[in-house]
């Protein structure tokens, strides 16, 4: 019946794993603004587009203004 | 999308989007109704929305004017005032405010921006590396409106970013008072982790409990029980020490005050629960409650969750401080004009307030004109005449020219500091805590403790062991946590539903308060009047299409808050170029086009002799505007010339919203004063008169009407006394109406009606409502912008809203019933757990069914029944 006991044990390892992810990216701020960041996925794409249909990325050295 | 504002809402999805058959501005959407500038086959309304779109196509980031229709914030400062203003940013103390970092290379800082509100601005906002070089990366936090931005310093600096920003429609507003922010983003982690923590161990307590539910009553083998019972209650230990610690803390701090609040049961039921389940387990006893403790904690905690979300872009304690301006132009020996902050104002400096701008100090007007707007601070709707020699109270608006003062008080000493403070210093007896829950908190901590306590005499005869044993399991029954539940699902729900309709309450419980409110205090100017909202108005002789052209073009070129005014409302005649145009300070207006000589002012100005003139035509005062209509030429007067009949043009429907901080952005005004009077004369021959009065909200009467079947009503403003008369139609009879009224009048007015037994619900917008908003069981402020600057309250409402006051109050009524209905479930549940514990039989499995089924009935109930009220009274918009 030991086996139990290291199953059991295993599985609050891993349990606990999970539960310091957890704190961790709480206390990284992941929880801190639940919108943004899905809007920025669509943004990106949006962005990625943009470049392609033009060809160009500008450089520092174009950016004067303003 | 969460936030949508300003012109979505009225243009049509087409080529070119048209307000009121105007074409809207390709960038901001407001009319092109006063300038149309085309560019690349769009229209713009001002070249400042031309720049921006020519800027952002030139650096590929078109795709702004894909994601919304027009997004932008229309540009209201050329760039050399906008250069002027933020020149208190190079300032070393103000750098260090705002700086979050900085190292010498790289520095950091975050910004409030009030205009953010769609996929747009997110966009744009974190592009903006790509309209400047020296910008490394700029993040969007947009539930706060907020932008952090890192930048190389020596590509740009602090003030370089936020001309930047300023420069594409994004003003942050700068605060420089260190902001809660951090602390309250710790709470919310902190609660988070709690929830976390109360999680985790729930389910694995829920694993090891298996066995004894499966074994019904039988024993598991002892061995795997001892260990599966330490196990449960190492970690039940940081569920009550860490994740329930609000709890037992704010318990021990309402008992130390002599409150029983609703955490005393609670606590009672934890405690019980884990001391009762490790007894079990060290003495070998039993396997103890562990998963009914964890699992109520972490039930508790969700709800906790649910109501604790607040507005975190909102701020509803604001001080005066926020509400001065940043900095002034101080004018030193030279006649050099600097921008210092406005902490540094001393005595005897002579400052410079240009059109638009606020107060900041008590000063002596030098040299100028003073038109002073004091609406916001004392409720009074005609801006204030000053001129120079006259003292000038801060808190007021410039509407007119440019003024030079000297300063004669520090900015923290002036009269409007004053007057906050005393308000702060003079805070009444706290009532507002006296809720619902709270009082059945008491009694029901009393009942349970009697019962226990009953019921463990009863079986001390068959061992002091036993009755222990039944004491604590009516505790644990009674453990009040479907009642915990119910009232924070239910508010919680109720807030973010009305939140929804662009109401935000400050914490849940005003949901509470506000289903008890007796009386609905109203203030005027800017409640149930709208802000900036004056129309002018026609009177006099009619003139025609020809004269009506020549008067919109006198007036066009003009920004004295009357003519623009005007304007609007002749907006639909061309503006001419004129011969001779000319101002005259404090007068009016005289031009000369096609050999007439067209006069626009003050009557003595334009020669106008009032004793003949009938003067009752002021008290044809408008209630309701007509709405406008697209075949209706409102530039048309109606009614025949000879029965002098006003009437008002309702043309502009810009939304207020896009309005906020406009220069002249002026009061409304009233018939009576000539001050809001233009009259005009062609050729010496006077024609009429244009007035300029104050315009009622949409939806107030029937507002009021609806209101006064259950709630009584009375009005406060700081206003004289004119528009008496129509409002008394406009408020159901008997309601009590009082003009004139000073800050403290106001406060003490509520105070007052409170004594007597009111529950009083004040409504207004300004710094002269401050003590009484402060003073009422619910201060709720009414504004066109709810991130700007508001007085501290209890509610913030965006101003469309408020039409729909009286089905708020309806479905927080309704939200109470929910609350009551679901305390009578909970008690049924705890009765049934009481016959258990009573009679000695409570084992864990008939605890660990009867918890989850409660408490999770509990919180669908109240859901779900919230919902279908606000559906019912038609909340939602």
């Amino acid at each position: 019946m030991s086996v139990i006991l290291v199953l059991l044990g295993a599985g609050l390892v891993v349990a606990l794993v999970f539960l310091g992810l957890f704190i961790w990216a709480v206390n990284s701020g992941q929880y801190d603004d639940p919108v943004t960041p899905g809007w920025r996925i669509i943004l990106d794409d949006m962005k990625k587009k943009n470049s392609k249909d033009t060809g160009k990325h500008l450089s520092r050295e174009d950016n004067d203004v303003p | 999308m969460p936030v949508t504002e300003g012109p979505q809402q009225n243009t049509q999805p087409a080529a070119t989007p048209t307000v009121n058959g105007v074409p809207a501005c390709h960038h901001c959407g407001l009319p092109c109704d006063t300038t149309d500038v085309e560019f690349e086959g769009k229209h713009f309304c001002c070249n400042g929305c031309k720049a921006v779109y020519e800027l952002l196509t030139s650096r590929d980031l078109c795709a702004y004017y894909d994601l919304n229709e027009t997004p932008g914030a229309t540009i209201r400062e050329d760039d050399e005032a906008a250069t002027i203003k933020w020149g208190f940013l190079d300032h070393d103390d103000v750098k260090a405010k705002l700086l979050e970092f900085s190292d010498g290379g790289i520095s950091k800082a975050t910004f409030t921006v009030p205009h953010m509100h769609c996929a747009s601005c997110i966009y744009i906002l974190e592009e903006l590396s790509r309209l400047h070089a020296g910008v490394v990366n700029s993040r969007v936090n947009f539930l706060r409106k907020q932008v952090t931005v890192t930048w190389r310093d020596a590509d740009i600096s602090l003030r370089g970013v936020v001309q930047l920003l300023s420069s594409i429609g994004y003003e942050p507003r700068i605060q420089l008072e260190a902001i809660d922010r951090k602390e309250h983003k710790s709470e919310a982690r902190k609660l988070l982790i709690q929830l976390g923590i109360a999680g985790f161990a729930f389910g694995n307590i829920m694993l090891m409990s298996f066995p004894e539910y499966l074994t019904f009553g039988g024993r598991v083998e002892p061995f795997l029980a001892n260990a599966f019972g330490y196990l449960n209650m190492l970690l039940a230990l940081p569920v009550v020490f860490y994740s329930a610690n609000g709890y037992l803390s704010r318990a021990w701090k309402g008992l130390r005050a002599k409150t029983v609040n609703l955490d005393v049961p609670i606590s009672l039921g934890v405690l019980a629960l884990f001391l009762r389940s490790s007894y079990e387990v060290i003495f070998n006893a039993g396997s103890g409650y562990f998963d009914s403790l964890a699992g109520l904690v972490f039930l508790l905690l969700v709800g906790r969750y649910i109501q604790e979300r607040t507005y975190a872009a909102l701020s509803f304690d604001r001080d005066y401080r926020s509400y001065f301006p940043l900095a002034v132009m101080r004018r030193d020996g030279h006649g050099d004009e600097q921008s210092i902050p406005v902490t540094e104002i001393n005595v005897g400096d002579r400052i410079v307030v240009r059109k638009g701008e606020l107060i900041p100090a008590d000063s002596i007007l030098i040299e100028g004109d003073g038109d002073i707007d004091y609406s916001f601070v004392t409720g009074e709707s005609d801006p204030v005449r000053k001129e120079s020699g006259d003292v000038i109270y801060a808190g007021g608006r410039q509407t007119s020219s440019r003024l030079e003062m000297e300063v004669i008080e520090e900015v923290s000493r002036s009269y409007l500091v004053r007057l906050w403070n005393q308000d702060a210093a003079n805070t009444g007896p706290a009532s507002r805590f006296n809720t619902l829950t709270e009082k059945i908190s008491g009694w029901f901590t009393g009942a349970v403790l009697a019962i226990a306590t009953i019921a463990a005499l009863f079986w001390v005869p068959s061992g002091v062991g036993h009755a222990i044993y039944v004491f604590t399991a009516v505790l644990i029954v009674a453990c009040p946590c479907a009642l915990a539940l119910a009232t924070p699902f239910t508010l919680g729900t109720a807030m973010r539903i009305l939140g929804g309709s662009r109401v935000y309450l400050k914490r849940a419980s005003v949901v509470e308060t506000l289903a008890r409110i007796t009386h609905v205090v109203f203030d005027k100017t800017g409640t149930l009047t709208e802000t900036g909202g004056g129309v002018a108005g026609y009177q006099g002789e009619e003139l025609n299409e020809v004269e009506q052209t020549w008067v919109r073009s006198l007036v066009y070129h003009s920004t004295h808050p009357i003519s623009m005014k005007v304007n609007a409302f002749l907006h639909n005649r061309p503006a001419m170029k004129m011969d001779e145009v000319h101002e005259v300070e404090g007068k009016g207006l005289h031009g000369r086009i096609a050999g007439y000589e067209i006069k626009l002012g003050s009557a003595e100005w334009v020669g106008v002799d009032l004793d003949n003139t009938p003067d009752d035509a002021a008290e044809h005062v408008i209630l309701k505007p007509r709405p406008f209509a697209a075949e209706e030429d409102p530039a048309h007067p109606v009614g025949d010339s000879a029965s002098r009949t006003f009437f008002s043009a309702d043309g502009e429907q810009i939304p207020s919203s896009l309005q906020n901080d406009a220069p002249g952005n002026l009061h409304s005004n009233n018939t009576a004063t000539p001050r809001n009077q233009a009259w005009v004369s062609i050729d010496g021959q006077v024609k009429g008169v244009f007035t300029v009065q104050s315009r009622f909200r949409p939806g107030m009467d029937s507002l009021l009407n609806t209101l006064a079947k259950r709630i009584k009503l009375s009005l406060l403003s700081g206003d004289n006394d004119r528009e008496r008369h129509h409002l008394a139609q406009l408020f159901p009879d008997g309601a009590d109406l009082r003009f004139q009224q000073e800050p403290f009048a106001k406060r003490d007015r509520v105070r007052e009606l409170q004594e007597s037994g009111e529950h009083v619900l004040m409504v207004g917008d300004g710094l002269n409502d401050a003590g009484a908003l402060d003073a009422a069981d619910i201060g709720l402020v009414v504004s066109q912008d709810v991130t700007g600057f508001s007085p501290a309250c209890d509610a913030l409402m965006d101003q469309d809203a408020l039409r729909n006051l009286d089905k708020y109050i309806e479905f927080s009524r309704a939200s109470t019933k929910v609350i009551i209905a679901a305390f009578v479930i909970s008690f049924a549940y705890n009765l049934t757990g009481l016959g258990f514990a009573v009679a000695g039989m409570l084992s864990p499995l008939v605890s660990a069914i009867i918890m989850p089924i409660s408490s999770i009935s509990v919180i669908v109930f109240t859901t779900l029944l919230t919902q279908f009220h606000a559906a019912r009274i038609g909340v939602r918009r």
